[in-house]
């Protein structure tokens, strides 16, 4: 039994950069901006917050670092598809690509170094209790802060006034016009917030759960995060589910390379994400008109609570996701 | 709150929307302003209300000249504009509208929020559930809740555009109750409309706009004959009467004919259909919306399919065939929503002929724009070959909708064909229609406008809670009859005596 809340709690653990970028992401796209550039953008970060905490020898300063990148290229995109209406899309896939290779070029001398870590600190008292303590009190500030991210960003779209005027900038641009609020200037607002905290989720690889530097260090886990968004319904609680499905997936692929040795490596690094885009793809398939026709068919009794399942399962893109806005 | 403009003027490049308009609304009143699409209402409301900034001329508060920089300014300064299709956000609960972006200090909490608003419904007569979702509403419901939440953030000036497009007629009874309420606390409630009827039974001051100016210069106070307001909105054209010719006898096999045909869509189940729908007549489809009018359409349209029997068209069993078989057999459907079903905004008229092409593969240009320009020049359409069918009005959208019916065409049907068009358009497109009857086309169409059945159709056909009753020759109905009839009186009479 204990080996089971240890997987747990490493399932946890791993799933805190793609938690902190995922929240990231949820913001900027519930605000109507896709920040597709996430991948790169981790991955600069992360090569960023590496090199400035090995040289200055300070956490803090390397994740501010990490957090000013990610923001900075969120600015970039917001300058050319907020102010000058081009497409989120291309800028966001073209920042993407550029912030990749950007981390290799500038990332070279740092590769392989030894370096810096946020130190792990259970938490006294509660990291005693059976259970619990072991599966959420003994991880490192890192970790503890992915997990408060996730309700927090829960309240801040549904709770707060803020959060009604963000989800509104996605749904409905023009009537958050019509009520006075400066819809381009809000967008940068979430769009460079979702930035830092997918910066943030870069130092967490390289100073955290992949300490140190290497060439592709994320290993596309970006783009992971960005359909984890899309499937998750763009609700924090289900997109963070998303990024723990996707961890344990990730552990189970890295128990079964010692358990079953005959399966090339590349195959079982690979098998998560193939797995999670399967999951994710039956689980949307749900709300497919395809199952709806079929629920049509069963007895009436059956009908009533799938039809809920349905429902509950069922996500919908904020309907201006993506779209510019022009002042009338 | 009073309002004025002076010397207001509004350019669009070599169009002047409004010129030099001077006029003044005041507290307390209801004023309607009306015009023919295009005579600068909307203009002057968007002006009004912030969203455009005027070239020349002030805009008065109370007499104190203001500086509207968007809409926010003008909700701030106490004037609210209602929009055609509310500007709210859908996917949000009716509260959850309400609070988004609400002005600083208005509601202090949820609570305050909701009671808020159920007491505002409660004095103005609206049932509004406040965590009902916006998209499970209908237009009038949601133009209810829009009323409520500009009035809530503070609007002293209500602007109504077009309100009573879309809502149902008892919706209409229930704005008309609250409007009249919220002016007589005070407030100034601003109605833009081209119906006549509406601003006669509403409003204390008609505004006439033509070509972006006012006729005559200033208000005239209500109640004003019909026929000089029609004058004014649009010269001399809107008072002739359309001209009414006896109906040409036709002997070839209907174009439609319906035998023992069983329908279902959604809700609506259309038992045992038999009706002959013969060529060179015009077929009205009277009831209240949602009656059966468009199952039927869509029947006759091959859209949807039959649960049992057949459906002949020009005698030929074409039942359970399918959309694209119905067309090539000459019948075309003219959606409501023009838009969504119809044409494609972002094309150009050419381009909509281009699609039309059936043969090549490089598309033919050259006939595509010769086609648009015959259209263009046939239809009176406002439009090059080029412009996309987006920036048209509706008028023109519909007009170049009806130009596509190709001269073939065997059956038209039309539902509402003149939804959102001012009286002169609607006269163009009927006379287009008529025009194809007379060559031989049956068309049927469907309106919520009783006036608009009884003065076009050669025979009425009324639907009534899913049920579509016998065709009635025009001649033999009055409207109070069809009046009493959509209602349900004497409808069940009516089928049995077939």
């Amino acid at each position: 039994m204990d080996q089971l809340w240890i997987d747990i709690a490493a399932i946890l653990a791993v799933a805190a950069p793609l938690v902190i970028a995922a929240m990231g992401e949820t913001l900027s796209e519930r605000a109507g901006v896709i920040n597709l550039s996430l991948d790169g953008t981790m991955l600069l970060a992360a090569m960023t917050g590496f090199a400035v905490a090995l040289n200055t020898q300070n956490l803090i300063l390397g994740f501010a670092a990490a957090a000013l990148v990610g923001a900075l290229v969120a600015a970039i995109l917001g300058v050319f598809s907020l102010t000058l209406g081009q497409s989120q899309t291309a800028v966001g896939f073209v920042l993407a690509l550029l912030c990749t290779d950007l981390s290799s070029f500038l990332g070279a001398p740092f590769v392989r170094l030894p370096g810096p870590a946020v130190p792990f600190m259970p938490i006294p008292g509660l990291a005693d209790l059976p259970v619990f303590g072991q599966i959420l009190f003994r991880h490192d500030p890192v970790i503890y802060a992915s997990f408060l991210l996730v309700p927090a960003t829960a309240y801040l779209l549904y709770g707060t006034r803020l959060g009604l005027i963000v989800r509104a900038l996605g749904e409905r641009p023009a009537a958050v016009y019509a009520r006075g609020i400066d819809v381009t200037r809000w967008r940068y607002a979430m769009l460079i917030l979702g930035g830092a905290l997918v910066g943030i989720a870069g130092a967490a690889f390289s100073l955290d759960l992949k300490q140190g530097w290497s060439y592709r260090h994320t290993f596309g886990s970006g783009w992971i995060v960005l359909a984890i968004v899309i499937f998750g319904g763009w609700r924090p609680l289900r997109v963070a589910l998303g990024c723990y499905l996707f961890a344990a997936l990730e552990i189970v692929a890295t128990r079964s390379q010692s358990t079953l040795p005959g399966i090339p490596s590349q195959i079982i690094q690979v098998a998560p994400f193939v797995l999670m885009i399967l999951v994710l793809a039956l689980v949307n398939l749900a709300s497919s008109p395809t199952v709806a026709r079929w629920i049509a068919t069963l007895p009436s009794v059956l009908q009533r609570p799938l039809l809920v399942v349905v429902y509950r399962l069922r996500a919908t893109a904020p309907a201006a996701l993506g779209q510019p806005f022009e002042r009338p | 709150m009073r309002i004025a403009v002076e010397q207001l003027t509004k350019r669009f490049g070599t169009v002047w929307a409004n010129n030099r308009l001077t006029i003044e609304f005041a507290a307390g009143q209801i004023h309607g302003v009306l015009g023919e699409n295009g005579a600068g209402k909307s203009t002057l409301m968007k002006v009004l209300s912030g969203y455009l900034r005027p070239d020349e001329g002030r805009i008065l508060f109370d007499g104190k000249p203001c500086q509207l920089r968007g809409p926010g300014d003008a909700l701030a300064a106490g004037v609210g504009m209602v929009h055609q299709e509310p500007l709210d956000i859908p996917a949000f609960t009716v509260l959850e509208n309400l609070l988004c972006a609400a002005p600083p200090g208005v509601f202090r909490s949820w609570r305050a929020a909701q009671r808020a608003l159920e007491e505002l419904a409660e004095r103005l007569g609206f049932a509004v559930d406040p965590a009902a979702r916006l998209d499970q509403l209908t237009i009038g419901q949601r133009q209810q809740v829009e009323i409520m939440r500009l009035l809530l953030c503070g609007a002293q000036v209500l602007i109504l555009d077009e309100p009573t497009t879309g809502i149902t007629a008892a919706q209409t009874r229930a704005l008309f109750t609250a409007l009249r309420q919220i002016a007589a606390e005070g407030r100034t409630v601003l109605f833009v409309s081209h119906k006549l009827e509406e601003v006669a039974e509403l409003c204390h001051t008609v505004t006439v706009l033509r070509n972006g100016e006012v006729v005559p210069p200033g208000q005239l106070v209500m109640p004003q004959p019909q026929e000089y307001l029609l004058t004014l909105m649009f010269g001399d054209a809107g008072t002739t009467p359309p001209v009414y010719r006896p109906l040409p006898s036709i002997d070839s096999p209907p174009v439609w004919e319906l035998r023992q045909v069983t329908v279902r869509s959604g809700t609506l189940h259309l038992l045992d259909l038999n009706h002959r729908f013969a060529a060179g007549r015009i077929i009205g489809l009277a009831g209240l919306d949602g009656s059966g009018q468009q199952v039927l359409l869509r029947l006759l349209a091959g859209q949807l399919t039959p649960d049992r029997g057949q459906i002949l068209v020009n005698g030929r069993d074409l039942s359970g065939a399918g959309a694209i078989a119905f067309r090539e057999a000459g019948i075309e459907y003219l959606p409501a929503d023009r838009l969504r079903d119809g044409l494609i905004g972002a094309l150009s008229l050419a381009e909509h002929f281009a699609l039309l092409q059936r043969t090549g593969v490089i598309v033919d240009r050259r006939t595509a724009e010769e086609l648009a320009r015959q259209a263009i020049a046939e239809y009176q359409i406002k439009a090059t070959p080029l412009t996309p069918i987006a920036a048209l009005s509706g008028g023109n959208q519909q007009r170049a909708m009806l130009a596509l019916v190709p001269p073939t065409a065997r059956g038209i049907l039309a539902e509402q064909p003149t939804r959102g068009l001012d009286v002169a358009s609607a006269r163009a497109i009927w006379s287009r229609l008529q025009a194809r009857r007379d060559a031989g086309c049956c068309i049927v169409f469907a309106s919520p406008d009783l006036d608009e059945i009884m003065e076009y159709s050669d025979e009425v056909i009324v639907c009534f809670a899913g049920r579509i009753g016998p065709s009635i020759p025009r001649a033999l109905l009055s409207a109070g009859r069809l009046a009493e009839l959509i209602g349900g009186v004497g409808f069940e009479a009516l089928v049995e005596a077939v």
